[in-house]
């Protein structure tokens, strides 16, 4: 009887992303999102007869940037092919995209596990290819709507190499390059829009012995028969689907049968992956090199200028920051993992030089991120603004507020968006640390509670509490605690 | 009182600047002309309303000496370059109805310099022929057919070339991609210039082969090519293999006498040519050399596997440009209750014969497993023939040989016989293959009384070489224009 | 190479044309005298020969990335054979 756990999944995954250009791959339509059907349609794009492509260089841009980013090998002469097939919302009858030359060749991203491990995943290519148009197939029952909006949208399809073994692992590279790419500014990385879309390649195998054979080689067992899931498109869909296929693919070999080369599709709302109808027929694409476009040339100047001007990668911007403010690996993971909250920090951190960074970082990871969750929210949209935490931040060290106040003070930011200044002047939490007027207080509280004071000094120590207790509620809590103890302290004694 | 059917394209520009003829006469005519000679079937449409009153405004711009180049002139555009708003079909079923929302790049280049629009003319379905037989419009006839003999006017510009050699127009546009536009030039005994690949612009040119595929104009002299192709040619930026130089001057430089060296491929002689074709190309051979120019025999080894390699490249180019004829977004639709019947039917309708046969090799040969052994071996020979050019270049100005191995056919004769079709354009596939300017100048007239036409190859963009080599041939050919 | 009944089939599923069974067999043997007469490349040497795409030898143009194309839909639509509220209209795409 064969184990479940004896198994394990390769996975490879094509991420589809979408380039972040104002117009098109070969148009000069726009690539806005969302807007009425067939209204960015160029002639081009809607392929009327005689009509030819011309590239958009800020496209090539964004790729070579894509490239460097993912630390892959640039090709400085890739080639344009076509991809032939039918499809009613692909107009040319073909999409152009790039086969056997591609833009960018072999790199690789390294991925941070839960266990705490980290793990390297190559890049086999990145090529440059249009988007295809939509279908809308639920207006009418009989029919299908066509809209060309999408049509010959840039599209960046980034391969990797088989080395995913577990849906953790998928789900961390494309957080880990989404990250990258919008770091780099090349794709938004949105998946509801579709601008980072996934199809998953799965096949499992036993797993590879511990140990090694004589020839100190891993002995690994072969590849299984794969199939390809499309429209897996969330984080969570990822996982879902791939431990879905995964059980499935375990489900059929244990029952003595074999896996089908397929494309199958996953069933977000069902949580499962089905076969695909209209891929059943043997597709044979049939590439060959667009006679329309000359070969993509790019030199090497070029590639260096965009190496030179390229924006901090989350990587080294997490090494810099562990280096730089002394903060943990894990919270400086948690900050680099998306470029707003790093961003978020950063305003912080050199609003005013003597902000303390871990501070900083337990007001942002702790405090902040709990209500935006709760609120869900982006830190984008952050009722409190950068400046405005800091300045929070800025009233603790020193001693205008405590941190208890702080606490509430934070709250109130968060419900009214008013500055922290303002909300502390007009609800007077300004914390008192006259030692004159304190000691004032104390003799107040002193007095008013001798029989309280006598069976302290008798020895009832714990009621040491209960005075303080009594101060700050004369004070309203704004009493800086410290002096409030050390005077008490003293009065006590005596 | 001036015979308006003897004037060429050049005197025409020549009496309208001088106010001696109007627009309105000369379009007038040749739309008289046309409806006159409707056998010839040379039109898939006419553009009688619009095209008088467009002389009018011509006339008036002349009247304040406000004249462009082609001020007022008509031209016919062969139906495969598309026209805003005018029906453009590419002689398909399949675009029967199409209406472009747009103008090409040459043809708004045409009526920028004041050319106006006399009519689209019948070509073979999507260019894919040599007899302008596969038109769904029906084939053109040969206006020197005679004797109750129907002879094809050569594909497959046949509607341009019968056009101009009817005298139903004084000028025309074609396109070639394997020999369109040289050999029905051919037979019907006119000029047809196939520029360098990338000297006119192929945007809004319904596409056939994208690396073969090159517009250039058919007329009756030399001199009036080059005014044409002035005009037609430029840079466009949407195109992005269309070829950045400066504006060009053929007409004018024309007048200068170049002493050219002459090249004759031996590879060309072929056991089957005709005698009297051989006996042209020595007399042509003699006109070069009284001329002062010298005549080197080259070689040009691959030519014999140039067909193959055409067929190959052209088929698989086509089958993919022709992809986006679906019935979904326009054109002809037969209706079906499921998607892929629809596009089966639509195209298996909407198609001819040979462009249907033309689809299927070309996806035959880029089909998994045949790839290398076709296509990629095509495009590979095809770098050979293109390196057999270059090295003849070395030694030799321009290139001298029969446009076709015979004069015109008759109708109905080789239709049924794809190879034998193919073997009509043996000639000129080469030169199409480098992407080569090409002219073809008639010589002189077959036994059958047929015309015959030869053929002027230059290096790349050197059009001014070939306009001169033909400029000697027609002088000294003296070629009797008339088909009656 | 011969191309049988199969291959015909082939071919003209993967270019969406309709070949009537009886006309499968004219079909294959015209395809089959096409192929074999272009087999004749196959004497030509072509060891280290880099293939040619386009015989021209210019570099490829680069357009800046601007809009300035699209709000056309009418133009995009004119000439459908069905279209209804902005888009093309096509018999049921089943996934």
């Amino acid at each position: 009887m064969t184990n479940l756990k004896d198994w394990e999944t390769v996975i490879g995954l094509e991420v589809h992303a979408q380039i972040i250009s104002k117009s098109k791959l070969f148009s000069s339509a726009s690539t806005n999102f969302g807007s009425e059907p067939n209204t960015q349609v160029s002639l081009v794009d809607a392929a009327m007869p005689g009509m030819l492509p011309v590239i958009n260089k800020d496209c090539i841009e964004q790729a070579i940037k894509t490239g460097v980013g993912l630390n892959a090998k640039i090709n400085k002469f890739s080639v344009f092919d076509r991809k032939n097939y039918f499809y009613p919302d692909l107009p040319q009858g073909y999409q152009i995209s790039q086969f056997s030359q591609p833009i960018v060749g072999e790199g690789y991203i390294e991925i941070d596990l839960k266990d705490g491990s980290s793990k390297k995943i190559g890049i086999t290519r990145l090529h440059l290819e249009q988007d295809a148009g939509k279908s809308v197939h639920d207006i009418e029952p009989s029919k299908s709507y066509i809209d060309l909006n999408r049509s010959g949208i840039a599209l960046m399809e980034i391969v990797s190499e088989p080395d995913i073994r577990s849906s953790e692992e998928a789900q961390e590279y494309v957080k880990k390059l989404r990250s990258i790419l919008r770091y780099i500014g090349t794709c938004d990385g949105n998946m509801e829009e579709g601008s980072l879309r996934c199809d998953v390649n799965i096949s499992i195998r036993k797993k590879k012995f511990q140990s090694r054979s004589l020839l100190g080689e891993n002995i690994l067992s072969e590849l299984g028969t794969r199939c390809e899931i499309k429209n897996v498109n969330s984080i969570k869909s990822i996982g879902q689907a791939i431990d879905y296929e995964f059980r499935r693919q375990f489900d059929v070999i244990n029952s003595g049968n074999e896996i089908i080369q397929e494309t199958r599709l996953f069933d977000e709302k069902k949580g499962e992956t089905r076969p695909m109808r209209s891929k059943e027929e043997a597709h044979d694409y049939r590439y060959f090199p667009d006679p329309d476009l000359p070969p993509l040339e790019i030199d090497e100047e070029w590639i260096d200028k965009i190496k030179k001007n390229l924006p901090e990668l989350p990587d080294i911007k997490k090494e810099n920051l562990i280096n730089q403010y002394k903060i943990s690996s894990y919270d400086a993971a948690i900050l680099v993992s998306d470029k707003s909250n790093v961003e978020f920090f950063d305003k912080i951190i050199t609003g005013n030089k003597k902000r303390n960074a871990k501070n900083v970082v337990n007001w942002i990871i702790g405090e902040l991120f709990a209500l935006l969750n709760k609120n869900n929210l982006d830190i984008k949209d952050s009722p409190i603004k950068a400046e405005e935490l800091g300045e929070l931040i800025d009233y603790i060290e020193d001693q205008t507020i405590s941190g208890k106040i702080a606490k509430n003070v934070f709250d109130e930011m968060f419900k009214t968006k008013k500055r922290p200044k303002d909300i502390i002047e007009k609800k007077g939490l300004k914390q008192i640390t006259d030692t004159g007027e304190i000691e004032s207080l104390i003799d107040k509280v002193l007095n008013n509670n001798k029989d309280k004071v006598d069976e302290y000094k008798s020895g009832k120590e714990k009621l040491f509490g209960f005075f303080v207790g009594q101060v700050m509620q004369e004070t309203k809590g704004t009493a800086n605690p410290g002096i409030v103890n050390e005077i008490l302290k003293k009065k006590l004694a005596n | 009182m001036i015979d308006l059917k003897k004037i060429n394209l050049e005197k025409a520009i020549e009496l309208i600047k001088q106010k001696k003829i109007s627009s309105k006469e000369l379009v007038s005519f040749y739309l008289k002309e046309a409806e006159a000679k409707k056998e010839l079937n040379a039109y898939i449409y006419l553009n009688s309303d619009n095209a008088i009153k467009l002389a009018e405004e011509s006339d008036k711009r002349i009247a304040n000496n406000n004249a462009r180049p082609l001020e007022g002139i008509p031209i016919a555009i062969k139906d495969l370059f598309c026209t805003k708003d005018v029906l453009t079909t590419a002689a398909s079923k399949i675009l029967s109805n199409f209406k472009p929302a747009y103008e090409s790049t040459v043809t708004q280049n045409l009526w920028d310099a004041g050319a106006i629009l006399l009519g689209k003319t019948n070509l073979d379905e999507f260019a894919m022929g040599s007899s302008n037989e596969t038109s769904f419009y029906g084939a053109a006839l040969n206006p020197w057919s005679k004797n109750k003999k129907e002879y094809v006017p050569g594909g497959s510009s046949g509607g341009s070339a019968s056009a101009v050699a009817g005298g139903i127009a004084i000028a025309a546009t074609g396109t070639d991609t394997g020999g369109s536009i040289r050999q029905p030039a051919s037979y019907c005994g006119i000029i047809g210039l196939k520029p360098t690949y990338g000297r006119c612009s192929r945007w809004g040119i319904v596409s056939f082969a994208s690396s073969l595929d090159q517009a250039g104009p058919m007329t009756k002299t030399v001199n009036d090519a080059a005014i044409m192709l002035d005009v037609m040619a430029g840079h466009d930026k949407k195109d992005s293999t269309s070829a950045n130089l400066e504006k060009t001057n053929f007409y004018n430089n024309l007048k200068i006498n170049k002493k050219l060296k002459i090249g004759i491929p031996k590879q060309y002689k072929n056991d089957q040519l005709d005698k009297e074709i051989l006996n042209f190309w020595e007399l042509g051979k003699e006109f070069f050399k009284k001329n002062n120019c010298e005549i080197v025999e080259i070689d040009l080894p691959h030519t014999e596997y140039a067909l193959a390699t055409y067929y190959i490249i052209s088929s698989a180019e086509a089958s993919s440009n022709l992809a986006r004829y679906d019935g979904i977004r326009y054109g002809f639709r037969k209706d079906s209750e499921e998607i892929i019947n629809l596009y089966e039917n639509t195209r298996s309708v909407g198609f001819g014969e040979e462009v249907k046969r033309r689809i299927m090799i070309g996806t035959y040969v880029l089909s998994a497993g045949y790839y290398d052994a076709y296509y990629l071996k095509a495009q590979k020979v095809r770098s050979k023939i293109i390196n057999d050019f270059n090295q003849a270049f070395e030694k030799v100005d321009v290139i001298f040989t029969p446009t076709a191995p015979t004069d015109a056919f008759e109708k109905g004769t080789k239709i049924d016989d794809p190879i034998k079709m193919y073997l009509n354009d043996v000639f000129t596939v080469p030169i199409s293959l480098a992407g080569l300017p090409a002219i073809s100048v008639p010589i002189g007239l077959s036994k059958n009384d047929l015309p015959l036409g030869f053929q002027i190859i230059g290096k790349r963009f050197d059009e001014d070489s070939v306009l001169s080599a033909a400029k000697i041939i027609e002088t000294n050919a003296n070629f009797k224009k008339e088909s009656d | 190479m011969d191309i049988d009944k199969k291959l015909v089939k082939k071919i003209a599923n993967l270019s969406k044309i309709n070949i009537e069974e009886k006309n499968v067999d004219k079909f294959a043997k015209e395809l089959s005298n096409i192929i074999s007469w272009v087999e004749k490349l196959n004497e030509v040497d072509t060891k280290n020969i880099s293939p040619t795409t386009n015989p021209s030898d210019i570099k490829i143009p680069f357009r800046k990335d601007e809009i300035k194309d699209g709000k056309i839909k009418d133009k995009i639509l004119k000439n459908a054979p069905e279209h209804k509220g902005g888009y093309f209209i096509v018999p049921k795409v089943i996934e």
